[in-house]
């Protein structure tokens, strides 16, 4: 399946894909309306410094820890993407604590978010990918 | 600092109700204009380090930002104009030479814009490119004057090295030092998947590029930097810079700081010390001397590669091109006084040479009357803007193009024109890996290479227009041509009748 892949030599660290996340999932249609004097809780995070920066969002495991681990029943694949029921989420954060990768946080609303791939929103493509000005990010099936 | 301050030329707009302080211009800014305000939670600019490279505005995610010239102006004077008037100030100030960047800005005339191209009608009907073949191939160097015939008669075939371009069109000398690793990587990828050449400049090449040998020109320049037997071999033609179209009589300055790494490595010269390229060579006083070069970079390849003279194009142009033709150069390439510099002095950029269209005109018919046009292919540069510009220059005499500006623009160069500086937004002319790595040449190449097929096209359809349907044809076929609102002078020397005529 396709997967989002970053490519940490060209990641300039310049945050947007954090941005274009926050608003991707925010429902609205102008990025200043969305994010404008907010704190913005995206899917995907920049780590890195000034030297080398890239961008972490979920891997879309073959047998994700975070499932296994999930108290509450709330993480599932659905067609292989691994996605949060946050109407059953109970905000323990052992998610968080098992995933190698650091992928997923915690919302606004206290309950899990992570990478869907935009499959639940009008981007089609993930808005990461899409926005990132050096081609950094990419969505491409790997096998 | 009174006496001393300048007004900043441009002004940063940002329209608060966009801005949502995601600090996107902050981090892409390396004249560091925008800074964060975290107790009033707005973003601010310094806009006096503002260069308007427009990194900050092609970046910012809600379109919050644009870049204005300021309004703080002088009191007019059409004599004494700001821009004058404000590099009297800074030379007060610093005592120094001004620098500049890219190509002449001044207004003088674009003859390729007073030039109109012919179209078939009737008598002898155009030719639709989509529906048959058009050949865009040309190839460079020196061709036979005569059919030559063995003892048994048979055809001579030996031809003397040539270039096979897949288009009339090169991407033109640009040091690796002065552009970043990553531009080179994307001229080169392009250039090899165009089928045409890239031109390493006189900064050595790099070894990562020498598998695209079959597509470089290897360049020698007067301060030799990183030239020995390996590179020059590794080209499929050497260039030999006696000079540049933007600073025409002086030799180039690429500073200590640029050279870090392997742009030292490359060079061969000490990391941190001065580039500095003689405005002569110094074994160059003559053709005769030139012809010692030309021949001794034949001899240390064999004989196998194309020689070019690069000149750039100064007042006597047709008498200094003719004697290059007959010093066994094998094409020579000619740069106009709007050819873009990583660092010229302003005056010099401004001031010296002559544009490209009369120089090319001149030599061609130069060429042509002393017989000795076939001696060598001509390639001419500074300031091809377009494919309407190949052509027209195609029809006054070129074999084929230069294109470095165009190029650089297509990789994201926004003519800013403060390449001196080391800080280039785009990734471009800079050696800062931070920077270096914006310009992804996956990114690069892709562009190259779709601006060269776009042009391919519009060649094909405004030869098929003409009912020419090769390039060859095409060649100094100054009947295509015709001027607009140019003297008789100005047409005798461009060769072409005025329209309506």
């Amino acid at each position: 399946m396709k997967r989002v892949y970053v490519n940490e030599e060209w990641c300039l660290g310049c945050h947007l894909c954090e941005y274009n996340c926050a608003f991707a999932n925010s429902g609205l249609k102008d990025m200043a309306d969305a994010l404008k004097g907010k704190n913005i809780f995206p899917r995907i995070h920049v780590e890195g410094d000034e030297k080398i920066s890239y961008a972490v969002s979920c891997r879309h495991c073959e047998d994700p820890l975070c499932i296994k681990s999930c108290i509450a029943g709330a993480i599932s694949k659905v067609d292989g993407i691994v996605t949060v029921d946050r109407s059953k989420c109970v905000g323990c954060m052992t998610c968080i604590l098992v995933c190698p990768y650091g992928a997923l946080a915690l919302g606004e609303e206290g309950t899990m978010q992570k990478c869907e791939l935009c499959a639940k929103n009008s981007c089609g493509e993930p808005a990461c990918v899409t926005g990132c000005p050096n081609k950094a990010i990419v969505f491409e099936d790997r096998g | 600092m009174s006496i001393q301050y300048i007004y900043p030329e441009f002004e940063v707009i940002r329209n608060e109700n966009r801005c949502i302080a995601c600090r996107v211009c902050e981090r892409q800014c390396a004249n560091e204009v925008h800074s964060y305000n975290e107790d009033k939670k707005v973003m601010i600019s310094d806009e006096s380090k503002c260069v308007n490279c427009q990194r900050c505005v092609s970046l910012c995610p809600t379109r919050a930002l644009k870049i204005v010239k300021s309004d703080c102006t002088l009191r007019e004077n059409a004599n004494w104009q700001n821009d004058t008037i404000k590099e009297i100030y800074k030379q007060a100030g610093s005592g120094a030479v001004l620098l500049s960047s890219m190509g002449n800005p001044k207004s003088f005339p674009v003859y390729w814009d007073k030039i109109l191209i012919n179209a078939s009608q009737v008598t002898n009907p155009p030719i639709d490119p989509l529906r048959e073949p058009m050949e865009t191939k040309v190839f460079l160097g020196k061709k036979p004057d005569v059919i030559q015939r063995d003892e048994n008669g048979n055809i001579k075939c030996e031809m003397p090295p040539q270039i096979e371009l897949s288009m009339p069109v090169m991407f033109s000398a640009m040091s690796y030092g002065s552009i970043s690793y990553n531009a080179h990587a994307s001229l080169a990828r392009a250039a090899t998947e165009l089928g045409i050449l890239y031109n390493t400049g006189e900064g050595g090449l790099h070894e990562d590029f020498y598998v695209y040998g079959p597509n470089t020109i290897v360049q020698v320049a007067s301060g030799r930097f990183g030239v020995h037997e390996d590179y020059l071999s590794a080209g499929a033609a050497i260039e030999i810079k006696m000079g540049q179209g933007a600073k025409p009589g002086i030799g180039g300055h690429l500073p200590g700081a640029k050279i870090v790494g392997d742009v030292s490595k490359t060079r061969m010269i000490p990391e941190g010390s001065d580039a500095i390229s003689p405005a002569p060579h110094h074994d160059i006083y003559s053709i005769e001397d030139l012809r010692q070069l030309v021949f001794s970079l034949k001899e240390a390849t064999e004989y196998k590669k194309p020689v070019i003279v690069k000149v750039a194009a100064v007042h006597n142009i047709a008498a200094i091109a003719s004697g290059i033709a007959r010093s066994g150069a094998d094409i020579i390439a000619i740069d106009g006084f709007r050819g873009g510099t990583g660092a010229a002095p302003t005056r010099i950029r401004d001031n010296v040479g002559i544009p490209i269209e009369l120089a090319l005109a001149a030599v061609d018919q130069r060429l042509r009357d002393e017989g000795i046009r076939n001696n060598v292919s001509l390639v001419v540069g500074g300031s091809i803007r377009s494919a309407s510009d190949v052509i027209k220059a195609i029809a006054l005499g070129a074999d084929a193009c230069y294109i470095a500006t165009a190029a650089l623009l297509a990789l994201g160069c926004h003519l800013c024109r403060t390449c001196q500086s080391g800080k280039c937004n785009w990734g471009i002319a800079t050696q800062r890996p931070d920077l270096v790595k914006r310009l992804n040449p996956d990114i690069g190449s892709e562009r190259l290479v779709n601006l060269m097929n776009a042009w391919r096209h519009e060649i094909k359809e405004l030869m098929g227009g003409m009912g020419i349907n090769s390039i060859e044809a095409l060649r100094g076929n100054r009947l295509m041509l015709r001027g607009v609102g140019l003297n008789e002078k100005e047409l005798e020397i461009l060769g072409i009748s005025h329209a309506g005529e």
